[in-house]
């Protein structure tokens, strides 16, 4: 692969993420991880549901009386948001246009960050309530849930950030695209599993 | 790297096996260090043998005894038998679908290395305070009351190990999905391959969970989760299911590929086309899927309920009908064929009793009401040991034999091995075909001792020499291999005289960009198909000769897998408040990721081996063919 | 290599027969000898099993010999390409069909037998006057011991479990610590005691245990517990009805004080040091720290797998981390002011307690 080869918009391909085998090998190897990492999630959920309002005799918390559902939702739509705006780095990513791929992929990074910053607030409101990662087996298995997502949003942005300083100043060509396709194809992941996370831990929770 | 396989010194060499990303070598790595595990459970199961020969001995104390059979079990499955079959699949798959090496060759070196510190950092257990003693299965009562840092050297050095084998799993997948070479469609693919690739999507699935319960036994363990702790609202029930859920599907990760390596035999040494091989390749998928669906059938004494045991009895026993249509349609295989009974083949051969004896004591077990009385007896101990020794050990032997020319270019001596497979095959009925008995004796497993008023003094007897036989068996091969070794007699591509496959049309050691050009697939058995056209170039060719386009070595797996061990000394020791155990948990997480970095932000294009040196290496290999030719002609007078 | 697998087979002809003269293993703990309903269940299982699964192996063996003597290169000639055959859509509809066949003729007895075993709704069944018609038994397994309470006949008894025969017996299993499973193989199968839940299952005994060679059936914990797992035995004595509710009436009564002074010393020491944890009267007394030893003279073992005898009992008191690794009984300095019992010690403890007795 030449990495000083030179693309146009007209010459840059349709797939930039499959034009090549390295390319098209990432493309299906993230595919499994991803069906590995839906696994992983599946036995996250399964123990939490198990594990849900179980405590010591006597515990305070459940989580109906524990969860606050307008500050979740909130979280919810940046990360919804952020989704979008990765989606849009990538259609530019696809049209060859660098300048506007980097621009979008800033503002899906500040989203998440946004996201993280309030997801570490929400953490350090139940510890001050006294709901710590050690109170209770439903402590144990929700933060063990929501912090191996909020792992994977660190490092999903830590991802993009690398990949946006890496290639400033080169710009776009059939080594990196396939790299900022997974990128932005991990970040939909992510997604997907905070919805998981906001219907089965917080509106299920509050709401039964 | 120079396209000549010049004599190297020591050291180069070494350093060239730290950084190879090259699928033939890593296949030689896990060969040796699985082998090396292997001699370690080995000599375990000995141990286990001596204690149990006779009533009341005190060979190992009880906390020894637990010790041993634990790391038995966890050494024999994750760092034996596995990283074994993972040397097959390396050293062959790629070869048998025309590729030029995996798809990630880094990772799989990664993958490598990473279980190669899980299983180091498992076994330096013995001498850091004690190994784990709560059963290869672990369970989760029993684990969160072992007292030391036994079950942490397991939780931790399994989690390593198996990210290994998790990136093995998706590497495999990805090179059978995206480089066959051009012909080599699906329902042509030998069926090594084709288990090869089963067994990597079970992989895929089946360690998360492993993972995920594992996880939660660091956290109950070092940084007080109360996943498991009953007074905390905890269950130890989800620690079985999640071991199970992983553990069934293991038995098929490890025996799939098992088949796999029968089915090659079984149609090399009878000289015929595999019969069914349709019906094989399906009957392995419906194994690999229903393998998912039967793991509370470990667990039918748990008090699941009626409904939940009947169900998973009903859905175990559905599993020996494609097992079932395996062993007759290598039955049918042999049958009308030329048998020629070489080492591999016996193995083979001995391989389909031994393995119908282990089937059907488990669909015996499927019965639940009867499983309440063979559970956790001897009984399971005979079954497994039957499935496991008579399926996947003698599957690592045979496939050691067949393949030990592919990946070594020399012969092990079909009289040692005779010798050997005699010692262990009789020696493998004689251990286990007793313990059934003893089971249905009423002798529950995981015992370290019995009283002489049970009645299972002979039995345990007969049992303990048999391992002996067994044990000599392995003896013979390691001198085998010794003997083999030293004398360097180098053989040709096909040294079986009847391959079939692609990786037999390549010579053997193959150079390290495989073929030099992509071979043209043309049916099921492409090798065979050329030989009986009478190709005497071997293959027909897909493509012209052009340059080559390999990765580069790197020393960069060696590093991430070796910060990972470190940071599982630095959690390990956490709780007992060492003051260097946090430092040493942050410095070994930096190395990792550290390198991840570099290696993330370095561009590695890898180089080109270009077409003149692929010609004059070309010509080496006609040289060396021709030499052999002539020397076997001499030899002949 | 003609003279070695001779001998081979001679050597393995020889193995047979001893396996063959040994028999099924002991009468008090073979599941070849099942001596009540669910055992026989189970047995009955694995004949039907056994028979279905030979028949798999007689086929296969004898298509496997024919192959392997028949289609040998040195009988078919070196040069003989066999026809590459591609395989047969009847034959695999053959072997598809009948293991289906097989299967579904173990699959009935199986559902069968897994609920009817299962069901317990008998067990809470009262008669007119309100009292419960079966015997329930709650077992607690403990490191490395077993707890047997009878709760409608309020006593408790430890490591000998006592029951009635010709009767469903039921039993609720529950672990105080790690996780261990119920099992008397003669009786019937295994049941896990997990520490986070009750299980439910009921046996029955058949035949009365003294007509046993030991007296007793034997009891196991099939799950690994630790160190002593091997050794967490306990007996199980079959009464007939009436010689059981006699048991459980001299159980529930108040028992005598010992008569001779060596046997009062011991219980003088036993008050001091070991009344903490092990209670003396069964009636009334709640769950114990250790066994409860009222019946302890009665019994066959000590500590469930060892000599009864007073030697036997007294280097036992004396060390016993020696005998059982890692189980909870602490060692005599602990419990003595820091002294080990000394001889005439340990003499006046195993004459009382072997005098704790309820049979006659």
């Amino acid at each position: 692969m030449d990495l000083n080869k030179r693309y146009t918009p007209q010459t840059w391909p349709d797939h930039p993420e499959t034009a090549t085998l390295e390319g098209k090998n990432k493309f299906v190897g993230f595919w499994l991880l991803l069906a590995a990492e839906t696994v992983t999630f599946a036995s996250l959920f399964a123990t939490y549901l198990a594990l849900k309002d179980k405590g010591p005799s006597g515990m305070e918390f459940s989580a109906a009386g524990l969860f606050e559902l307008p500050l979740v939702f909130a979280m919810t739509m940046i990360l919804l948001t952020s989704s979008l705006t990765s989606v849009y780095a990538i259609y530019h990513m696809k049209n060859h246009n660098f300048k506007a791929m980097q621009a979008w992929l800033g503002i899906t990074v500040l989203l998440g960050l946004a996201f993280l910053g309030l997801e570490i607030y929400e953490f350090n409101h139940y510890v001050h309530l006294g709901f710590g990662y050690t109170n209770s087996a439903f402590s144990s298995a929700f933060y063990t849930l929501v912090g191996t997502h909020g792992a994977h949003v660190v490092f999903g942005l830590s991802w993009f950030i690398a990949l946006m300083i890496r290639n400033a100043k080169r710009g776009l060509n059939m080594y990196n695209a396939p790299k900022f396709y997974l990128a932005a194809l991990y970040w939909h992941f992510i997604d997907v599993v905070w919805v998981f996370i906001f219907t089965v831990v917080y509106l299920m929770g509050v709401i039964g | 790297m120079s396209s000549n396989s010049q004599k190297k010194g020591f050291g180069a060499t070494i350093w060239d096996y730290l950084t190879t990303v090259d699928h033939k070598k890593i296949a030689i790595l896990y060969l040796i260090s699985g082998g090396f595990f292997f001699l370690v459970g080995g000599v375990e199961a000995m141990l286990i043998r001596i204690q149990l020969m006779k009533a009341g001995n005190d060979f190992l104390s009880a906390g020894t005894y637990n010790e041993v059979l634990t790391m038995h079990g966890t050494t024999m499955i994750f760092l034996a038998a596995m990283p074994i079959l993972l040397a097959f699949m390396n050293a062959v798959s790629p070869l048998q679908i025309g590729a030029r090496d995996v798809a990630f060759p880094f990772l799989n070196s990664l993958g490598f290395w990473l279980f190669f510190f899980g299983g180091v950092f498992l076994n330096l257990s013995w001498f850091l305070g004690g190994a784990p003693d709560a059963g290869w299965t672990n369970y989760a009562s029993l684990a969160l009351a072992s007292e030391g840092h036994g079950i942490d050297f397991y939780s931790l050095g399994l989690t390593i190990s198996g990210f290994g084998t998790l990136i093995a799993g998706i590497n495999f997948l990805v090179t059978i999905i995206n480089m066959r070479a051009p012909g080599m469609t699906y329902m042509r693919m030998p069926l090594f391959t084709w288990t090869t690739f089963v067994a990597s999507a079970l992989i895929l699935l089946a360690f998360p969970p492993l993972t995920v319960g594992i996880f939660f036994m660091v956290f109950d363990r070092l940084f007080g989760a109360n996943f498991f702790d009953v007074t905390m609202g905890g269950n130890t029930i989800i620690w079985e299911h999640f071991f199970w859920i992983f553990g069934h599907p293991e038995v098929y990760i490890l025996v799939l590929p098992a088949f796999g390596i029968f089915s090659e035999i079984f149609a090399i040494f009878s000289r015929k086309r595999l019969f069914g091989y349709t019906a094989l390749v399906f009957a392995t998928i419906l194994i690999g899927f229903y393998g998912f669906m039967v793991w509370a059938h470990h667990m039918f004494t748990v008090g699941l309920g009626p409904t939940a045991n009947a169900v998973f009895a009903l859905a175990t026993m559905i599993i020996a009908v494609p097992t079932g249509i395996k062993i007759f349609n290598w039955l049918l295989t042999i049958w009308g064929g030329s048998i020629s009974f070489t080492v591999p083949m016996i193995y083979a051969v001995a391989f389909i009793p031994s393995f119908v004896a282990g089937g059907v004591t488990g669909v015996m077990q499927a019965i639940a009401p009867l499983d309440y009385q063979l559970h956790d007896s001897y009984f399971i101990v005979a079954h497994f040991h039957y499935v496991i020794v008579g399926g996947v050990v003698l599957a690592i032997l045979a496939g050691t034999h067949l393949y030990w020319p592919k990946m070594f270019g020399t012969m092990l001596s079909e009289k040692l091995g005779k010798w050997t497979f005699w010692f262990f095959f009789i020696g493998f009925h004689l251990t286990f075909f007793i313990q059934h008995f003893l089971g249905l004796m009423g002798m529950p497993r995981r015992v370290y001792t019995f009283g002489a008023d049970q009645g299972w003094d002979l039995f345990n007897a007969i049992s303990s020499v048999g391992a002996l036989f067994m044990a000599i068996g392995v003896i013979i091969l390691l001198v085998n291999v010794v003997m083999t070794v030293a004398k360097n007699e180098r053989v040709g591509n096909d040294p079986w005289g009847d391959g079939r496959t692609l990786e037999w049309a390549i010579p053997s050691p193959p150079p390290f960009y495989n073929f030099a050009q992509t071979p043209l697939v043309r049916g099921l058995d492409p090798y065979w198909i050329e030989k009986m056209e009478g190709n005497k170039e071997g293959m027909v060719y897909a493509e012209p000769l052009g340059d080559i386009h390999m990765p580069n070595g790197s020393f960069i797996p060696f590093v991430i897998s070796l910060g990972m061990f470190i940071a599982s000394f630095g959690a390990m020791y956490f709780m007992d408040d060492k003051a260097w155990a946090l430092p040493v948990l942050i410095g070994g997480l930096a190395i990792t990721f550290g390198s991840m970095l570099v290696r993330s932000l370095k561009d590695d294009l890898g180089f080109h081996v270009t077409k003149e040196e692929l010609i004059a290496d070309n010509e080496r290999i006609q040289r060396e063919a021709r030499a052999l030719e002539g020397g076997k002609k001499g030899g002949l007078k | 290599m003609m003279k070695g697998p001779k001998k081979w087979r001679l050597f393995a002809l020889m193995t047979a027969l001893l396996v063959f003269l040994s028999g099924c293993g002991r009468e008090e703990i073979s599941t070849l000898i099942p001596a009540g309903k669910v055992a026989q269940d189970q047995f009955n299982l694995l004949i039907l099993s056994s028979i279905v699964m030979l028949f798999v192996i007689v086929v296969v063996t004898i298509i496997y010999v024919l192959a392997i003597v028949k289609f040998r290169r040195s009988k078919v000639g070196e040069d003989m390409i066999p026809e590459q055959v591609e395989g047969s859509a009847r034959l695999e509809f053959i072997w598809t069909a009948i293991p289906i066949v097989l299967l579904l003729i173990l699959a009935v007895p199986t559902v069968y037998s897994t609920f009817d075993l299962a069901d317990v709704t008998a067990m809470d069944a009262q008669d007119e006057d309100g009292a419960a018609e079966n015997l329930t038994v709650n077992v607690t397994g403990k490191l490395y011991w077993w707890e047997f309470e009878y709760p409608e006949q309020e006593i408790i008894t430890a490591q000998e479990l006592v029951v009635p025969t010709g009767e469903r017996v039921y039993f609720n299993l529950i672990a105080a610590d790690v996780k261990h499973s119920f099992w008397i193989p003669s009786i019937g199968g295994k049941l896990d005691v997990n520490p986070e839940n009750v299980n439910t299952f009921y046996l029955e005994f058949d035949k009365e245990s003294s007509e046993l060679e030991e007296g007793v059936y034997f009891g196991k914990c099939a799950e690994l517990c630790g160190p002593s797992h091997a050794l967490m035995d306990f007996k199980v004595k079959t009464l007939n009805r009436e010689d059981f509710d006699a048991w459980v009436a001299a159980m529930q009564e108040e028992q005598a004080a010992p008569t001779e002074t060596v046997a009062q010393e011991g219980q003088e020491i036993f008050e001091q040091s070991c009344i903490a944890c092990h209670a003396t009267n069964a009636a009334g007394a709640a769950p114990g720290v250790g066994p409860n030893l009222t019946t302890f003279g009665d019994r066959n073992t000590i500590a469930g797998f060892m000599e009864h005898d007073e030697e036997t009992l007294k280097n036992w008191i004396a060390d016993p981390q020696q005998y059982k690794p890692g189980n909870l009984m602490p060692d005599p300095e602990e419990i003595n002011n820091g002294e080990p019992f000394s001889d005439q010690e340990l003499d006046a403890l195993a004459a009382y307690l072997m005098g704790l007795k309820v049979e006659e």
